[in-house]
């Protein structure tokens, strides 16, 4: 049992942190969320230079174009990106985390041909259209309705959470081929260019006011029957080997940030002052600060351990369902003290009297949906009590 | 780096395991109750090496790193095996005879604490007292001490006696050497707790696969699956830091020692106590009777919880920690 990193893995660590300290400034600061165009722009270009540094698809089989890094490596990248604040994957995250995977696992050669090259280059954008009004946590419950129709499918349906969806080219979408067939064993796997006739797209504001979802209505939409991934009805199999393409390693990023976070509410908890004593002299907000000082490094401890394991059996275990909901809750606890470090000053989104309102109130607000997307924390919980504590499991 | 236990410490581990198996039933603690331990059982555990464990081989010992201690400890967790474990783990090497049993040592950490009175585990059957001050390490014959024995200890594995001054003893260390200790305590200690947190899991979802309310078992309710499923996540997070702790106190390069251990202590502290207390609440009616051994497990954590820092001392250092790294 050792925690040392070995010396190829610091080489990389060396060039890679060579190469962020001039990339990231010569990317300069990212636009504001709502200009998309911006964005669009943004992420993209950075894609385009990790793939020309060799650094795109860090996990990627060499293959496809891919680093093929080892775990420890892909530990090392995501804390490296972290630390020189390098831009967030962004509008690729799609095409990077599920759907380029996906067609890697599944696609036919003239599907990989045509997308995979163009995901690593931050040339294609992806979005992803799984869910739906009636089925979210109850995914094989969509209802989205493909009938095959000679050379074509006739798509009609509503979709919903779509991330990135005004500036997709794709969509990996999940469509009913068999209303009869039971539920997981109808559905099937299309890649939907975006700007096909019958889309609609209404972007759905969340709490934060921002457009970072959408609403997707396909009414009649005609997908080429080529743009089917993986056998028809078979849907719900590809789905699996998407989700389960698990990011153990990506962990690091977020609990470096996390990190980042933590200390910076120290230091505004050092110059808010309430009750004539600064916030950081109330002994119990210390004590909060080190509690979670403790779960951070638990969890970092606990992506390590995730890691060495994935590393031998090459599949993610099930610990990844615990980090996700302890970092999760832990995220949110990390936001509310953040809140109350700023006391009243928190009612305002916009930085006032020098604090870092815009940072904390924004990651307050953001780190609301982490125990909701990607599996609900109640979800979570169902799944560490069925797969690994063994517990009978709940009605599909 | 590869975080994973290797063969010959899984090895290590099924020893001790099959040891507190055979040697330290549920049953057998039910006999021990009042007393904790005695001779033969001190001598058992010597010879499976715990005190040992960490000693050079020149000095009789096993010659194994932080990192087995941990996972020994683990072990002795999970069966809470009862007496001065870490005491006497932490005196192999500093006081004759605690290495092989034949001297039992207990301790008491008064680094934070404010004075009298001392509440001390296992005093009658203690031969050397161990007490760590914030300057320094002190060495008392026990039966120097005039302590009075409790009459109803919290946890009945644990007796505990009450002194309101203790004998100066013989200093054996320095500040250091104190401070050294405590931190070693600490780490051992989550191995322990870690252990517990584990057992209580364990006996709460085999019950919940069994125990059957309104025609099906009530682990089949999502209320109590989210209760298991928590408990692992804690049983995890506690696994984790304790492992950390131990890996970075023998490769101090890859860490922060101190801030490994408060974590662990932290972590698996919490893990302990929250387990054991979902235990008892899984089991119902039952987890509120002395029949039923889960309250066993809540009270021994009491006695780790309050020895080498509690979560609240732990979170003051940490806290500290986050401070200096945002400066």
């Amino acid at each position: 049992m050792d925690l040392r990193y070995s010396e190829s893995d610091e080489k990389f660590r060396t060039e890679l942190r060579g190469w962020l300290k001039q990339a990231v400034p010569a990317h300069g600061d990212p636009p504001p969320t709502d200009d998309w165009d911006g964005r669009l722009a943004y992420d993209t270009g950075w894609q385009r230079r990790l793939y020309d540094a060799g650094y795109a698809g860090i996990n990627w089989p060499k293959a496809y174009g891919g680093r093929d890094a080892t775990l420890t490596e892909q530990l090392v990248y995501y804390e490296e990106i972290s630390r020189a604040k390098a831009p967030y994957i962004g509008v690729n995250f799609v095409g990077m985390l599920h759907g380029g995977p996906t067609l890697i696992a599944e696609g036919t050669d003239p599907q990989k041909a045509a997308h995979i090259p163009k995901i690593l280059k931050g040339e294609e954008i992806w979005c992803q259209g799984f869910s739906e009004p009636c089925a979210g946590s109850d995914l094989a419950n969509l209802q989205c309705r493909a009938v095959r129709d000679g050379d074509v499918y006739r798509v009609t349906g509503h979709k919903i959470w779509t991330s990135f969806a005004q500036v997709a080219d794709f969509c990996e979408l999940l469509v009913r081929t068999d209303p009869d067939a039971p539920k997981h064993r109808g559905i099937s796997w299309l890649i939907m260019p975006m700007d096909l006739k019958g889309i609609d797209i209404r972007p759905l504001p969340t709490i934060m006011g921002e457009s970072e979802f959408s609403e997707v209505f396909l009414e009649d939409v005609e997908i080429p029957v080529e743009n089917l991934v993986g056998p028809e009805n078979d849907g719900w199999r590809v789905t699996n080997v998407t989700l389960s393409f698990e990011r153990g390693a990506a962990f690091a990023s977020e609990m470096f940030q996390l990190q980042e976070f933590l200390a910076e509410i120290v230091k505004v908890a050092k110059r808010v002052t309430r009750n004539g004593a600064a916030v950081w002299d109330d002994r119990g907000v210390r004590r909060e600060v080190g509690h979670l000082q403790a779960e951070l490094d638990a969890l970092w401890a606990m992506v390590k351990y995730l890691v060495s394991e994935t590393a031998q059996t090459g599949m993610p275990g099930m610990r990844a369902s615990a980090i996700k909901l302890y970092y999760t809750e832990t995220y949110q606890k990390v936001c509310e003290l953040g809140m109350r470090a700023l006391d009243r000053a928190a009612l305002a989104r916009d930085d006032i009297g020098g604090l870092p309102n815009q940072q904390i109130l924004y990651r307050a607000m953001q780190s609301i949906s982490l125990t909701i997307a990607a599996g609900t924390s109640q979800i979570q919980r169902n799944i560490i009590a069925e797969r690994i504590l063994g517990l009978p499991r709940e009605p599909r | 780096m590869d975080f994973r236990i290797t063969e010959d410490q899984a090895a290590l581990m099924e020893g001790i395991r099959s040891f507190c198996m055979g040697r330290v039933s549920i049953d057998r603690l039910r006999e021990l109750e009042g007393k904790g331990f005695d001779k033969q059982l001190w001598q058992e555990i010597a010879e499976m090496g715990v005190f040992a464990l960490r000693l050079p081989e020149s000095e009789g010992g096993v010659d194994l790193g932080m990192v087995e201690a941990v996972l020994v400890f683990e072990e002795l967790g999970k069966a809470i095996v009862p007496g001065p474990l870490v005491w006497s783990h932490l005196a192999a090497g500093l006081v004759d005879g605690a290495a092989t049993g034949e001297t039992v040592v207990g301790g008491l950490d008064l680094t934070l604490a404010d004075g009298a009175p001392h509440v001390i585990e296992h005093l009658e059957d203690l031969d050397i007292l161990l007490v760590l001050r914030d300057e320094g390490v002190d060495k008392i014959d026990a039966r120097s001490v005039s302590g009075k024995q409790v009459e109803t200890p919290f946890d009945p594995l644990t007796p505990v006696s009450e002194a309101s001054e203790l004998p100066a003893g013989e200093r054996i260390g320095d500040a250091g050497l104190s401070a050294r200790l405590r931190l070693e305590g600490a780490a051992i200690t989550s191995g322990f707790m870690l252990g517990i947190a584990e057992t209580t899991l364990d006996l709460a979802n085999a019950y919940a696969k069994q125990r059957e309310q309104f025609g099906r078992v009530i682990g089949s309710f999502q209320a109590l699956k989210h209760i298991l499923a928590d408990c692992y996540v804690r049983q995890e997070a506690a696994r984790a830091a304790a492992y950390a702790a131990a890996a970075t106190y023998d490769d101090p390069t890859v860490g922060d020692v101190a801030r490994a251990a408060s974590a662990a202590k932290i972590v698996a502290g919490e893990a302990a106590m929250k387990n054991a207390r979902a235990c008892i609440q899984v089991h119902g009616g039952m987890g509120f009777t002395w029949e039923v051994p889960a309250h066993y497990y809540w009270k021994r954590t009491w006695v780790y919880e309050t020895v080498f820092g509690t979560v609240a001392d732990h979170a003051d250092t940490l806290a500290e920690v986050t401070s200096q790294a945002g400066a």
